[in-house]
């Protein structure tokens, strides 16, 4: 490969990069997108899952959400695939002020978002494990969004449409002629290889990291990274995304998400996005925010924690707290900022609202590739949802259905069968299970990997993806990789699991001499 | 509020020993096994309906729950998914017939002769079979004819003795009254007074079959006949292994029914090998037992095992001179209370049953011995042997029916009694 040629060139492969990939294509623009590591792998696959209805924002951040419920409406037909319609409940705990409910009713009414105020007993009909002091219940349109198969969907469309993805394409260098950005120096992470890829305009939408890209054609913007910690609980305390209604702070969403549910958030700025250390203190901090939404929460079984990191755009001064930020979308012109043309930044916002932000990235790439054309994915579906049918979490469980046991199943946390491992590891070409793992959720379930991931690394093996060094290499990394995110939180059931994993894995396969 | 039962799933390790010792996906690929359907399709189960149809071809027997070593409630999680399975789909005609041993007794009973042809005629079991769902050679019971309630009535037992009351259960009721009998002159023998209540279905049936709405009637019906009972601080006792364990546990950990008479209730509530064997360790339990020269295999039910108290009949019945019993080591019969009635899980339920069969058939013994009605009845079908309550040889080797020379138990052969219903209208008991 020596050099590719596209309309646009895509920086980014979260919700965003895919998001605008998809758009232009769909737009008719020859289109290429460049990911350094794989889809959905930076903030978008480590967000808690929330799809927002904007009843989070109505207070604090009007704008953030109108574009919020906005797009949920629109996710909801185009991505129905990828969105769960749990339902979203904010409620007053005893530490929370019910005053405030009245603030949140009038903010949600003031932007749009469908709110209505439930007695108490009818909340606690239906999520029996939250606090029976609640004082005052709300329900919104919440829902539950799963990033992989929204990013998956949206590159698998782009690609329909002639678009070029690149997962594991770092980029090296923006390529300049005199005041104008003519595309990017790629290098595979894969093979290895140097490329160049020429656009007529390029769109960074990296994220926390669109920072980085930007010094490259010497622009500047300041994103800075708010961390945020997640942990997911063994199974669904709560079928409704309940938040507290209050003002928004530290570990006050739990939402179910697939077979888990998932507690977030904390808010810490961090100077390099790369760099997301768990910290003990705030695993506290949200196990004990769970306990007081969900009695008995520290009892409950913890599975794994993550931290992700949002981009947050400051245009002039520094703010004090991070969630201060408006959460709104920032598109930077750089041409008009700094005169460098053909370079377009796309940052901030959240996951909730990429459609919007990538529309709007688009509509200004159009200014630059000979006039507009008009956004269409506000009605198009993405790749996997053109039946507009919604989620259902019984869905693995109904597939197997007509034959329970027809097919030995490889991962029987997350009922992935072995015909649906085998057809993964061929569509993505890949040696590594943690792809697959974003592609299935291979390993994600309560024994994290225990059982499936030596079966799946034969099965690797079997299909000739990898050697015998590389698929012990590949076990070893799959198996660091898990750890990280188990071990912050071992207590409880999750210990007990650990010890057993740990005897197979050393005891049995004695792990630590593989040869690699 | 918290969820005890899903709850109990976060303590699964994975580790498939539920899955080896269960004995219905052992032998049939349409039940996923008790992991899978237990603590791994629970997750997929939201506020929704379900979409697993495979967790009715659970047979309830509750292994899997014995043989957990994290404590996992594997047969409950299966039972409530069941339950919400047929709640939205609607129990079948069938289930609610089976389920309702209580109608059905009351129906055959004052047509016994009638009934009882209608159930052992091939023509009609194949009608059945086709229109109902009850499989044509499923092991039924003969109706007795008259219920052993009526016949408790007339039978005068002694009344200044201690009190016990006595849970009979339905199978006793209305197919084995003989056995209920023997119940009383056990217990009479052994210095009681034997109250019995009116009592009715436990619901255990219902439970099984998923409708817990009306399961849960029943069991509060039957709590409100016993509390006072249990609140006199009497002991109540049942021959009927499942029912006694549905008062003893079941309706509390899987109905869900949290309330205060249930609770006295469960806590009066023996099995009455259980009984016997603890005033055995009193040293109050008559020992004056004449040889039984017989070798017998005893078959511990799953629902007897669920009650957590070892196997106290064969405790009991190793104090009776010359009795051999076996002990057998299968996990199940198959039948699980009304699961190998149903035409699509008849044949799951034999072949489950096959070990069990089978090593009965290789002791050579005419006789088998085990604790619950319908497990006894399954055993006689697939083996051919009689199938009796160990409360029977402990009733022979007191010789209670000997000393009744005018009774029936005394004039007939062990396996006859054993066999089928009672057909005098003389009381038991009266010998004493």
């Amino acid at each position: 490969m020596s050099s590719l040629e596209a309309d646009v060139l895509v920086i980014g492969g979260g919700s965003t990069g895919a998001g605008v990939a998809r758009d232009a294509a769909l737009r008719g623009f020859s289109t290429i997108l460049v990911e350094r590591r794989d889809l959905a792998d930076g903030t978008t696959g480590r967000f808690h899952g929330l799809l927002h209805s904007g009843g989070r924002y109505a207070v604090k951040d009007p704008s953030a959400a109108r574009e919020c419920i906005a797009e949920n409406r629109i996710l909801r037909v185009t991505a129905a695939d990828c969105v769960e319609d749990t339902g979203g409940l904010f409620v007053s705990t005893p530490w929370d002020d019910p005053e405030y409910g009245d603030q949140f009713l009038e903010g949600c009414r003031a932007t749009d978002v469908p709110a209505e105020e439930i007695p108490v007993a009818e909340a606690l009909r239906r999520e029996p494990r939250v606090n029976p002091d609640i004082r005052r219940a709300f329900l919104v349109p919440d829902a539950a969004l799963d990033p992989w198969k929204l990013v998956w969907g949206c590159a698998r469309s782009a690609e329909a449409h002639g678009a070029r993805i690149l997962p594991y394409h770092r980029v090296l260098d923006l390529e300049m002629d005199g005041e104008r950005v003519v595309g990017a120096h790629v290098r595979s992470e894969r093979s290895g290889e140097e490329f160049g890829i020429h656009a007529t305009v390029v769109i960074n939408a990296a994220g926390a990291w669109a920072g980085q890209i930007a010094d490259l054609a010497h622009c500047t913007v300041n994103v800075r990274a708010g961390m945020g910690l997640m942990i997911a609980m063994n199974h669904r305390l709560v079928h409704m995304c309940v938040n507290r209604c209050k003002r928004p702070s530290d570990g006050d969403i739990l939402l179910p998400l697939r077979t888990a549910c998932v507690i977030g958030t904390t808010d810490v700025f961090v100077p390099d996005p790369d760099q997301t250390e768990i910290r003990q203190e705030d695993i506290d901090l949200l196990l004990d925010e769970g306990e007081k939404l969900v009695p008995g929460f520290r009892q409950a079984r913890a599975l794994h924690a993550w931290a992700g990191v949002r981009p947050l755009f400051e245009d002039t001064a520094k703010v004090a707290e991070t969630r201060d930020v408006t959460r709104s979308h920032a598109l930077l012109d750089h041409s008009s900022r700094e005169g460098v043309a053909g370079f377009l930044t796309i940052t901030g916002g959240k996951t909730t609202t990429f459609r919007l932000m990538a529309e709007a990235a688009v509509d200004a790439a159009c200014e630059q590739l000979g006039g507009p054309r008009p956004c269409r994915t506000a009605e198009v579906p993405l790749a996997g949802s053109e039946s507009h049918e919604l989620y259902q979490i019984s869905h693995r469980l109904a597939a197997r259905e007509p034959v329970p046991q027809a097919e030995e199943i490889i991962c029987e946390c997350e009922l992935i069968t072995r015909s649906r491992l085998e057809e993964a590891i061929k569509q993505r070409d890949t040696t590594s299970l943690d792809d697959i793992r974003r592609l299935l959720r291979l390993a994600m379930g309560p024994c994290q990997g225990g059982f499936c991931i030596y079966r799946a690394t034969g099965i690797l093996h079997q299909g000739g993806q990898v050697d015998q060094a590389g698929a012990n290499q590949t076990l070893l990394d799959f198996l660091e990789e898990r750890w990280k995110g188990v071990h912050p939180i071992l207590h409880g059931d999750q210990l007990r699991q650990a010890r057993l994993d740990d005897w197979i894995f050393q005891g049995i396969l004695d792990v630590e001499h593989l040869p690699v | 509020m918290n969820d005890l039962i899903r709850d109990s799933l976060d303590h699964c390790v994975k580790c498939t020993i539920c899955e080896t010792h269960c004995p219905v996906s052992q032998v049939t690929p349409l039940f996923p096994g008790p992991k899978y359907v237990g603590p791994q399709a629970e997750r997929y189960r939201g506020a929704g309906p379900s979409s697993d149809a495979s967790v009715d071809y659970c047979s309830g027997c509750g292994i899997c729950t014995q043989v957990c070593p994290q404590d996992v409630k594997i047969a409950e999680i299966n039972s409530r998914a069941r339950a919400k399975l047929w709640e939205k789909r609607g129990v079948p005609l069938r289930n609610q017939m089976i389920a309702r041993p209580t109608v059905i007794g009351r129906l055959g009973t004052p047509v016994a002769p009638l009934a009882n042809w209608a159930l052992h005629n091939r023509a009609v079991r194949g009608m059945v079979q086709s229109m109902i769902g009850i499989h044509r050679d499923a092991p039924m019971p003969s109706f007795a004819g008259k219920t052993f309630q009526r016949r408790s009535r007339s039978h005068h037992g002694p009344t200044d003795a201690p009190a016990v009351v006595y849970f009979h259960g339905c199978g006793t009721n209305y197919y084995e009254p003989v056995l209920g009998e023997m119940m009383v002159a056990v217990l009479e023998h052994n210095g009681f007074r034997v109250i019995v209540p009116q009592q009715d279905c436990c619901g255990l049936p219902l439970q099984s079959n998923g409708n817990f709405p009306a399961a849960r009637t029943y069991v509060r019906r039957l709590v409100d006949r016993l509390v006072p009972h249990a609140r006199a601080g009497l002991p109540i006792v049942s021959n009927s292994t499942s029912c006694g364990l549905m008062l003893k546990r079941e309706a509390h950990e899987i109905l869900g029914i949290e309330d205060e008479d249930l609770k006295l209730v469960s806590e009066s509530m023996y099995d009455v090998c259980e009984f016997l064997l603890r005033l055995h360790e009193r040293g109050a339990l008559r020992t004056d037992f004449g040889s039984l020269p017989l070798t017998v295999p005893y078959h511990a039910p799953c629902q007897q095992r669920g009650h957590g108290i070892g196997k106290p009949a064969l405790d009991l019945l190793a104090l009776v001179p010359d009795l051999d019993m076996i002990e057998l080591d299968v996990d199940c019969c198959g039948i699980a209370g009304t699961y190998g009635l149903k035409k699509e899980k008849y044949e799951i339920a034999m072949a489950v049953g096959k070990r069990l069969f089978d090593d009965i058939t290789a002791t050579g013994s005419d006789l088998a011995a085990c604790d619950s009605e319908t497990c006894r009845w399954q055993i006689a079908h697939g083996t051919g042997v009689t199938a009796v309550h160990p409360i029977e040889l402990l009733y022979r080797a007191y010789g209670l029916g000997a000393s009744d020379p005018a009774g029936k138990h005394g004039t007939r052969p062990l396996a006859a009694v054993a066999a089928g219903p009672g057909t005098s209208e003389r009381d038991t008991g009266s010998h004493d």
